[in-house]
C-alpha cells in the first residue's frame, strides 16, 4: 500500500516534469562525491526550470 | 495454452465490433463501443505491438539505454516503466482527441469509432513507439535531429518549418476552441479568468512561503477552482459583474493574444508552472471520472449509426467521409505532434529498451480510449441537441425556433423547447452554435456526471467544470506552445542570421515570440472573425497539417528500417504512411482545388471575389468588408495548404532517396549512437 502510495506521488510528480530528488542524490553520491548535490529546493527549482524555460516545453494539442 | 485467453478476449472484441457495426434501427449501449476497443487495444499490445518490438525492432534488454549510459540524475533518470507511462500519457493527451471525435460525430457514430479504432492499432501508435525508439538509440534526440541524422540537412530544415507552421496552427486552432466555449458565457469566462490570479498566488506559495511543495499547493488551487465555478454562477447572474465577464468572440480574440504574449515572457514559476500543475492533475482526474461515469451510467447512444453526411454537405464540416473524416479525427487515432513528444523527454528516461512497448504503443493505446469516451460522449446527445450546438449561426439563424426548424428540417427532430431547456440546465444563455466541440462535450460530462453525482440540478455545476478543464489545458498549451514555437523560430532564423540564436540578449527572444504570437493571432482572428465560423475552416487546415507530420515521423522511421537493412518488415510503417499520404495529399488537393465552394478554398474565393466584383453581398457576409475579407481568408488557407503539400512532398522524395541508397548498401547504415561511444566522451 505504502510502495503503491509512493509510486503515484512519483508518477504525479513527473508528470509535472519533476524527477525523483531521492534518484538524484543517489546519482550524485555514486557518481560525483566530490560534488555538493542541490538542495530539495535547488532542485525543484532547476527541474521547473528545465521543464519549461528552454526547449522543453513541449505539450500536445 | 497461454494464448487461450487472448483468444477469448479477441472473441469479445469481435462480438462487441459486430453489435457496433451492425445494429440499426434500435439503439445500442455506448458500454459496447467500450467493450469492443478495450478489447482490441488489448489484443493489439499483445501481439502486434510484441510482434514489433521484437522482429522489426529487435530491442535488447541488455542494451543500455541513456537514462543509463548518460544518466546525470536530471534530464537522463531510469525511471520505473509504470511511472514513465503516467509521464508520457500526461504529456501527449490533450484537447485534439476530446475535439476530433466529437466533430466527427457528424457522420454517426460508426465511421469514427471504426477509424479510431483501427487507425491508432495500425498507425497513431506504431507512430509513436517507432519515434520512441529511434530517438532513444540516438541519445534521445528530437525529431528535427533525428530527421537531418538520417535523411540529411535539407529535409531536416523542412521538417523543422513544416513542424514550426503546425505549431501555428495547432494554437490558433485551440485558442479558437476556449473563444468559442467562453464567448457570451459568463460564468465560464470567470472561472476561467479566476485561474489566472490562483496560478499568480500558487506561483508566489512556491517560490517563497512553501518552496516545491507541489502536493499543497495543487491542493490549494483545487479548493480555488471549485470555489471559482460555484461564485461564478451567482458572478454570471449579478447585473454588475455578470456584464463584466460576457464578451464578444472578437474581444475574446484579442483578450488570448494580449495574454499570450505577456504569458509567454513573464517567469515560467510565475504563471506557467503552477497553472501547469492543476490542469494536468484535473485533466487525468477528469479523464478518469469520464471513464467511470461512461460505465456506471451505461447510456444508450442517440445518434444514428450513419447519418445523411456521410457523403459530404454536413453542417458541422465540409467534405465527404474519404478523406475529411480521417483528417478530421487527427489525434485520436493518429497524432504527428506524438512525435515531438516521442522524441522529447520521454526516451531520456527509459530504464530499458523492452519498456518501450509499453509507453510507446500503450500511452497511445489510451490516447484512442480517450478519444473513444469522447465519441461516446457527442453520440449520446439527442442528435438534434448536437446538430443545434454544432452548426454555425449561418445555418441555425442563432434562436430556438429558427435552429430548432433548421435541424428539424436536417431530419434530426428537435423542438425549440429542449434547446432551451438544456440551455437552462447547463447555465448557459443559449446552447445554440456552440461550435468548437468543447461545449458539446461539456454538455455531455454535465450529464454524464450528474447521473453519477448530485442528480440533474448539478449540471450546470459539472457543465462549467468540464470548461474550465478544458480552457485550463488550453491555455497552458498556449502559452507552453508560444514558448516551443519562439525556440523553434529562433532556430530556424538562426540558420540564416546566427545572432538571433543568442540566449544572452533579449532582443531575438522578444521579437521572435512576437513573430509566433502574432502568426498563430493573425489565424484565431481570421477564425473568429469569419462568418462561416471559424471551427468550419480552420479544423480541417489543423487536422491536414498534424496529419502530415505523422506521415513525415513515419517516412523517417521507414528510412531509419531501410538503414538498419530490416526492409523486409518496412510494410509495418509503409502501410499507415501511404494511407496518411494518400488521405493528407488528397485533402490538400482537394480544399484547394476542389470546384464546390463549400470544400475548396480557391473556389469559395473565386465565388465570393466574383460576387465582390458584381457589388454583390453574399450569405453569410453581411458587407462588402466582410466580403473582402472571406476572399483574403480563403486565400491565405490556400496558401498554407500548397505549402503543407510542398512539404509532406518534399520529404517524400527525400525518403524515396534515402530508402533506396540504404537498400543498394551492403550493410546497415543507420546512425545509431553506441552506449559504450556516447558513455566515454
Amino acid at each position: 500500500m505504502k510502495a503503491l502510495w509512493a509510486r503515484l506521488r512519483e508518477t504525479a510528480l513527473l508528470m509535472i516534469g519533476q524527477p525523483s530528488y531521492a534518484a538524484y542524490l543517489a546519482h550524485m553520491a555514486a557518481h560525483h562525491p566530490d560534488r555538493a548535490p542541490m538542495t530539495r529546493i535547488e532542485f525543484f527549482r532547476d527541474r521547473e526550470q528545465a521543464r519549461y524555460g528552454a526547449k522543453g516545453g513541449g505539450r500536445c494539442c | 495454452m497461454k494464448h487461450i485467453a487472448w483468444i477469448v478476449l479477441a472473441l469479445i472484441g469481435a462480438l462487441s465490433l459486430s453489435v457496433v457495426a451492425f445494429s440499426r434501427g434500435e439503439p445500442i449501449n455506448a458500454l459496447w463501443i467500450v467493450i469492443a476497443a478495450a478489447s482490441c487495444f488489448l489484443v493489439a499490445y499483445r501481439y502486434y505491438a510484441l510482434f514489433i518490438a521484437r522482429h522489426v525492432m529487435r530491442l535488447d534488454p541488455a542494451r543500455p539505454t541513456p537514462a543509463v549510459y548518460r544518466a546525470d540524475g536530471l534530464d537522463y533518470v531510469a525511471t520505473d516503466r509504470r511511472v514513465l507511462f503516467g509521464h508520457h500519457f500526461a504529456a501527449i493527451a490533450g484537447a485534439g482527441p476530446l475535439v476530433g471525435p466529437v466533430l466527427a460525430a457528424q457522420m454517426g457514430y460508426l465511421p469514427g469509432t471504426l477509424w479510431i479504432i483501427v487507425g491508432v492499432v495500425v498507425a497513431g501508435a506504431v507512430q509513436d513507439f517507432m519515434v520512441l525508439f529511434i530517438s532513444m538509440r540516438r541519445d534521445g534526440r528530437s525529431l528535427g535531429e533525428l530527421v537531418r541524422m538520417e535523411m540529411g540537412p535539407v529535409a531536416g530544415t523542412i521538417a523543422l518549418i513544416g513542424a514550426f507552421m503546425i505549431m501555428v496552427i495547432i494554437l490558433a486552432v485551440l485558442a479558437l476552441i476556449v473563444v468559442r466555449a467562453l464567448a457570451e458565457s459568463p460564468w465560464g469566462m470567470f472561472t476561467v479568468a479566476a485561474t489566472v490570479p490562483l496560478a499568480l498566488f500558487m506561483g508566489v506559495y512556491t517560490r517563497w512561503i512553501r518552496p516545491g511543495r507541489i502536493g499543497e499547493v495543487s491542493l490549494l488551487g483545487l479548493v480555488g477552482l471549485v470555489l471559482a465555478i460555484v461564485y461564478g454562477q451567482a458572478v454570471a447572474a449579478s447585473p454588475f459583474w455578470g456584464p463584466l465577464f460576457t464578451f464578444t468572440p472578437v474581444q475574446l480574440c484579442w483578450i488570448l493574444i494580449g495574454y499570450g504574449a505577456v504569458a509567454s515572457v513573464l517567469p515560467v514559476w510565475l504563471l506557467l508552472a503552477p497553472r501547469d500543475y492543476l490542469s494536468t492533475f484535473l485533466k487525468i482526474g477528469a479523464i478518469a471520472a469520464l471513464a467511470i461515469g461512461i460505465l456506471i451510467m451505461a447510456p444508450p447512444l442517440k445518434m444514428p449509426a450513419l447519418t445523411q453526411f456521410v457523403d459530404g454537405g454536413g453542417p458541422v464540416w465540409s467534405g465527404a467521409l474519404f478523406p475529411f473524416l480521417f483528417i478530421t479525427i487527427a489525434c485520436g487515432a493518429v497524432s504527428g505532434f506524438h512525435a515531438l513528444i516521442a522524441s522529447g523527454t520521454t526516451p531520456k528516461l527509459i530504464a530499458s529498451e523492452t519498456d518501450a512497448p509499453m509507453i510507446g504503443y500503450g500511452a497511445m493505446l489510451m490516447e484512442a480510449f480517450v478519444a473513444i469516451m469522447a465519441l461516446v460522449g457527442a453520440t449520446i446527445l439527442d442528435p438534434g441537441l448536437y446538430f443545434a450546438m454544432n452548426s454555425p449561426t449561418a445555418i441555425t439563424g442563432g434562436d430556438p425556433v429558427s435552429a430548432a426548424a433548421a435541424v428539424t428540417a436536417m431530419g434530426f427532430p428537435v423542438s425549440p423547447g429542449l434547446l432551451m431547456q438544456t440551455a437552462r440546465d447547463v447555465g448557459e444563455h443559449t446552447v445554440i452554435s456552440r461550435t468548437g466541440g468543447a461545449p458539446t462535450l461539456a454538455v455531455a460530462m454535465a450529464e454524464i456526471f450528474a447521473h453519477v453525482l448530485g442528480g440533474p440540478g448539478w449540471k450546470a455545476f459539472w457543465y462549467h467544470f468540464a470548461i474550465l478543464f478544458e480552457a485550463l489545458f488550453i491555455l497552458t498549451a498556449v502559452d507552453a506552445g508560444t514558448r516551443a514555437g519562439r525556440f523553434m523560430l529562433q532556430d530556424l532564423i538562426g540558420l540564416a542570421v546566427p545572432s538571433f540564436r543568442s540566449t544572452t540578449s533579449p532582443m531575438p527572444g522578444l521579437v521572435a515570440t512576437a513573430l509566433c504570437v502574432g502568426a498563430w493571432g493573425f489565424f484565431l482572428y481570421q477564425g473568429v472573425s469569419d462568418p462561416l465560423g471559424g471551427v468550419n475552416t480552420l479544423w480541417p487546415v489543423f487536422g491536414i497539417s498534424n496529419q502530415m507530420l505523422a506521415a513525415m515521423a513515419l517516412m523517417l522511421a521507414t528510412a531509419v528500417l531501410f538503414r538498419m537493412k530490416r526492409s523486409r518488415f518496412a510494410w509495418v510503417t509503409v502501410v499507415p504512411a501511404a494511407w496518411l499520404l494518400v488521405c493528407t495529399v488528397t485533402a490538400g488537393a482537394l480544399k484547394l482545388f476542389s470546384p464546390d465552394p463549400a470544400v475548396g478554398f480557391l473556389a469559395h474565393a473565386a465565388k465570393f471575389s466574383a460576387a465582390v466584383a458584381r457589388g454583390e453581398v453574399l450569405a453569410p457576409a453581411k458587407s462588402m468588408a466582410e466580403m473582402q475579407r472571406i476572399v483574403f481568408n480563403d486565400r491565405v488557407d490556400a496558401a498554407l495548404c500548397g505549402v503543407f503539400l510542398l512539404v509532406v512532398l518534399s520529404l517524400l522524395v527525400f525518403t524515396v532517396r534515402t530508402c533506396l541508397a540504404a537498400y543498394r548498401a551492403d550493410r546497415p547504415t543507420a546512425h545509431e549512437v553506441r552506449p559504450d561511444l556516447a558513455a566515454a566522451q
